[in-house]
């Protein structure tokens, strides 16, 4: 047995075994699949075709991509990855590395997405100084959706600190309202988790402890604070979340059952189709004690070296679709998130989306704009994985917020 | 046993066998009527009450419109990928097994019992393991993301099981049929086909219908072996249920997994008797 | 086997190999090579792609250090003993029970049996909506007026990896059933008659005079059972995603999310690794013992 083929090897040695993409089409791995996602796709892929670019669909959806992933390192082990693969935060770093991404700076450069992004987005796009991917939405994380109407039956106000949260959360429970809606998956304990780190820790701590894995920031007393803040949260979450998917707790706060949650701005989709309005039916406003903060998630595809001309061609044109004004509104108005590109027309979407753009502005400018740990942007996977087994173990458990801070420590230690 | 003279314990059995039969159908029940419903009913409604306004919209969409990706095709292409994979899959791993059984059963030689115990053992190995490795095996034959290198996965993994029923039920076929007809100058191969192959109906009905509920569930190598356009039904229906973005309609999640479904449960409802009939003609005997 | 009387005798006699030639190649590459590969590669630094730089038992000490992973074991050995055994009890009860001459036997084996034919890509939907509290069973008996009812394990720490072993035997029984079942049509009559003038009572005659005919069926459904029970990993993903917190995660669920979602593949092939080693040590000895058996009649 051949223990050791290098990569390099392998890409070499199947090529000429397999079929590559023909010319001017894209093979796309991505993992939207249903609903508002999928015609989000579906419009990028009618403005390729437009292009004269087919599109080969390679559509694999389950746990924010899980088994898109499961199939991405199959196909790349097999020296046969797609032409594009939908790829996120530091996970294109680590592809970068391996070798397996291809060079489109060239596109970049012509339509100067230099000038078109914000850094911490075209940061996060580039492998050795070079555009390997284009991203195509900014999602704010860090968003309170609350229901005006339980907040006025029950005489409470919306939150903006974390004490002032227990306080509210607390005669929201006494009117007979579930104070927090939460489904009890590990994705959605961490996000609240991510939440009260920015909330309780502030930018720099965030930035330190859980972007670059500071260890006397992750031993330091804030981390107990923070832990204790989440602790509390148990509280006010109704018995039967566990397992519940996200949506579902988002109609809990549609219809009255319950009074906030705490989740991206994809929640928006779900509050458009019972067809309620931003500011009068729901509000949206940063989590508690975050409101100058903003934690970012950017959806992105990669693209994979191909040898043949015609395929690289395809690529460079799909890139070059992401980034359009057109493709970016259609897609972000469908997706409830912000467009990547900054400077685009934005009288089509609402004042929540106004708000994250704004926020988004402001925060990059003071320091508070940070990759969200939640949504894979921030530490590589082994790291954040690490964190949600922690986060959503302690949520579920009634262990001491000493506890949870130390194990969060060596569960990290032992991930790096 | 059948003395009808105990009433009260016949009633007896006749309620614990109905009550699980109930038992055993509600979740099936709670897939049809949900996916008669009209998604408001569902979201309001009760769980187990019956539809108000039953209508067929769900499964008209699950089958033909629904969005599996930037495609909205429903299941329907999808569907008759599975079958493009399952029969052949299903027949080679059937016929392989039907051979390894009678060679390990009736012709054994040094190491045979030992081949048998590896095999069955080798099936222990959890699937997720071989993904990568197997990538890279169909690779080198050049069968990378075709449904020929998905048929063969199949195959592979499918016949340590069908060598098992097929040894099983051949083990107690009498060896002194295969002697005589050795003398009378029948090779492998001929007293296979005469002497083997006729009485072999009830083991192929339980294999064939193993390996086809088998194969037609697999969801983990049709996601990964493969290729766009080629992907079985299972891989439809988990892009189908699955968003990240919420809106779900509950009715044609339900209406999508029946239809995926239904092919292995016709045969269960059509061959269920031909099934316990050739477990009975051996394959439980050891 | 030493007829010499066709000129093809020896090409005969390789036969019945050549025949198992391709299953014992497929068998030695794609399983034990595959094992050794894992086996390989769990002694490596590899991530998030397979790499060869050997590391020693790194792996192995990260593995047994992660509480997740002594949550999956643990549940593992629940899970695994309480579904083998429920199924197998449950299974030879209704056979039983079947086979006392029923009217309507097809239908009643038929529901019994469908579970086996629906992936729980299918079912796990209806199980989550069953058995969750605000919207199944628990909701359905409050609202027939028994407001302390109580069926919640889907969302106890500590209790959802029974909701795992319910939903599983409800998948298995059937078929175990079908097999038991099988096992008792080819049973003689006149065997339980003669039990029975001997002044056997029916209970009697079954536990003395069925149940060790039965052995062999009990060796089928306990491979197929503890083949299932070993490789679970769809029942856990569409029931309880290992939920709450990691508390009904199983091991192949582990192994799946740490090699193929975290990056971690060295961890994820070293607990492949103990899983195989577990099988070993359980399976093999009873393998051993029953084909020896078998080989002797």
């Amino acid at each position: 047995m051949k223990l050791k083929p290098t990569l390099a090897a392998i890409l070499a040695a199947s090529a000429a075994a397999l079929t590559p993409a023909h010319a001017s089409e894209v093979e796309v791995l991505h993992y939207w699949t249903s609903g508002g996602e999928a015609k989000s796709v579906a419009y990028l892929k009618e403005r390729l075709t437009d292009a004269g670019v087919s599109w080969k669909d390679f559509a694999v959806a389950g746990g924010g991509g899980e088994n898109a992933m499961t199939v991405l390192k199959s196909r790349a082990v097999s020296g046969n990855p797609p032409t594009a693969a939908q790829i996120k935060g530091p996970s294109i770093q680590e592809w970068g590395e391996l070798g397996f991404l291809a060079d489109i700076d060239s596109v970049a450069k012509a339509n100067n997405w230099d000038a078109l992004l914000p850094s911490v987005v075209s940061d996060v796009m580039k492998h050795d100084g070079k555009y390997v991917a284009a991203p195509v939405n900014v999602h704010r994380v860090n968003w309170l959706w609350a229901n005006p109407d339980v907040f006025k039956k029950a005489g409470a106000t919306i939150p903006t600190t974390w004490d002032d949260f227990m306080v509210q959360a607390k005669k929201l429970q006494d009117a007979g309202f579930i104070a927090l809606a939460h489904g009890g998956q590990a994705w959605q304990d961490a996000t609240v988790f991510e939440a009260v780190v920015l909330g309780v820790g502030g930018a720099d701590y965030y930035q330190k402890a859980f972007v670059e894995l500071d260890m006397d920031a992750l031993n330091s007393a804030t981390t107990e604070e923070v832990f204790k803040v989440f602790g509390e949260l148990r509280q006010f979450i109704d018995s039967n979340s566990p397992g519940r998917d996200w949506n579902v707790a988002t109609s809990m706060v549609i219809n009255g059952e319950a009074g906030m949650q705490i989740m991206g701005d994809w929640a928006k989709g779900e509050f458009g189709v019972a067809g309620k309005s931003a500011g009068t039916d729901y509000v949206c406003v940063a989590a508690p004690g975050t409101s100058g903060g903003y934690t970012f998630n950017v959806d992105s595809f990669a693209f994979f070296d191909q040898s043949d001309a015609g395929a690289q061609d395809a690529q460079q044109a799909m890139a070059k679709e992401i980034l359009g004004t057109e493709f970016q509104e259609v897609f972000n108005l469908n997706k409830g998130s912000i467009p990547a590109r900054l400077g685009m027309a934005r009288d089509k979407f609402d004042s929540c989306a106004h708000d994250s753009m704004d926020a988004f502005v402001a925060s990059s400018a003071n320091g508070s704009l940070v990759p969200s740990f939640a949504h894979g942007m921030a530490v590589p996977e082994a790291v954040s994985g690490a964190i949600y087994d922690v986060a959503t173990n302690y949520f579920n458990s009634d262990e001491s917020a000493s506890e949870g801070a130390s194990q969060l420590v060596n569960a990290i230690q032992a991930a790096m | 046993m059948t003395n009808s003279s105990f009433t009260w314990q016949r009633g007896l059995i006749y309620t614990i066998l109905l009550a699980f039969a109930a038992l055993y159908l509600v979740p099936l029940y709670v897939m049809l009527t949900t996916s008669l419903k009209d998604i408001e009913e569902i979201r309001q409604g009760n769980l187990l009450a019956l539809p108000d306004n039953p209508t067929l919209y769900a499964w008209t969409k699950a089958w033909s419109s629904a969005c599996t990706g930037s495609e909205c095709e429903g299941l329907a292409p999808f569907f008759w990928n599975s079958v493009r994979i399952v029969v052949p899959a299903v027949v080679i791993s059937t016929i392989v097994g039907a051979l390894n059984g009678y060679a390990l059963a009736k012709w054994r030689f040094r190491g045979s019992e030992m081949l048998f115990g590896a095999l069955l053992f080798g099936c222990f190995i959890p699937f997720q393991v071989i993904l990568l490795p197997m990538a890279r095996l169909l690779a080198t034959l050049g069968l990378a993301n075709t449904v020929t290198g998905l048929v063969l996965v199949h195959v592979i993994y499918g016949v340590a099981f069908t060598t098992l029923f097929f040894r099983n039920f051949y083990v107690s076929v009498p060896t002194e049929l295969v002697k005589a007809a050795q003398l009378d100058g029948a090779g492998f191969f001929a007293i296979f086909r005469h002497i083997f192959l006729p009485i072999s109906l009830p083991i192929f009905t339980v294999t064939l219908i193993w390996q086809f509920t088998q194969i037609w569930n697999d969801f983990l190598f049709g996601v990964v072996y493969s290729g766009p356009g080629t992907q079985p039904i299972t891989v439809a229906l988990n892009n189908l249920v699955n968003t990240s973005m919420g809106g779900k309609e509950y009715n044609v999640d339900m209406a999508a997994a029946i239809i995926a479904a239904l092919p292995t449960l016709v045969i269960y409802v059509l061959a269920g008797k031909y099934f316990v009939r050739g477990l009975t003609a051996g394959a439980v005997k050891g | 086997m030493s007829s010499q009387r066709r000129p093809s005798g020896s090409l005969e006699r390789l036969l019945p190999k050549i025949v198992l030639a391709p299953t014992t190649l497929a068998m030695v590459v794609c399983m034990y090579g595959f094992i050794v590969w894992t086996g390989a590669l769990s002694f490596t630094k590899s991530r998030m792609l397979p790499q060869w730089d050997f590391t020693g038992f790194d792996q192995y000490e990260r593995l047994f250090n992660n509480p997740r992973w002594d949550v999956a074991l643990s549940n593992l050995a629940i899970f695994g003993v309480l579904f083998i055994a429920i199924s197998l009890v449950l299974g030879l009860a209704l056979a039983i029970f079947l086979d006392q001459k029923i009217r309507g036997e097809g239908a009643i084996r038929t529901i019994y049996l469908y579970p086996m034919a629906v992936s729980f890509v299918v079912t796990g939907t209806a199980w989550k909506w069953i058995l969750n509290p605000g919207l199944g069973l628990e909701k359905l008996v409050r609202d027939m007026g028994f407001t302390d009812f109580e069926f919640r394990w889907l969302v106890e720490q500590d209790m959802a990896i029974y909701t795992i072993v319910i939903a599983a035997v409800w998948q298995s029984s059937g078929f175990v059933m079908a097999m038991f079942l099988a096992g008792l049509r080819g049973i003689d009559d006149s065997l339980i008659k003669a039990a029975q003038i001997d002044g056997a009572s029916p209970t009697q005659a079954y536990w003395h005079v069925i149940l060790p005919i039965l052995r062999p069926a009990f060796f089928s459904a306990i491979v197929i059972l503890s083949h299932i029970a070993i490789k679970s990993f769809d029942l856990v993903q569409a029931l309880t995603g290992g939920g709450p917190g990691y508390s009904s995660d199983l091991p192949a669920n582990f192994m799946y999310t740490f090699a193929f979602n975290r990056a971690q593949m060295g961890v994820g092939a070293a607990s492949a690794m103990i899983m195989l080693f577990g099988v070993l040590a359980i399976l093999v000895p009873y393998l051993y013992s029953e084909l020896r058996g078998s080989n002797r009649d």
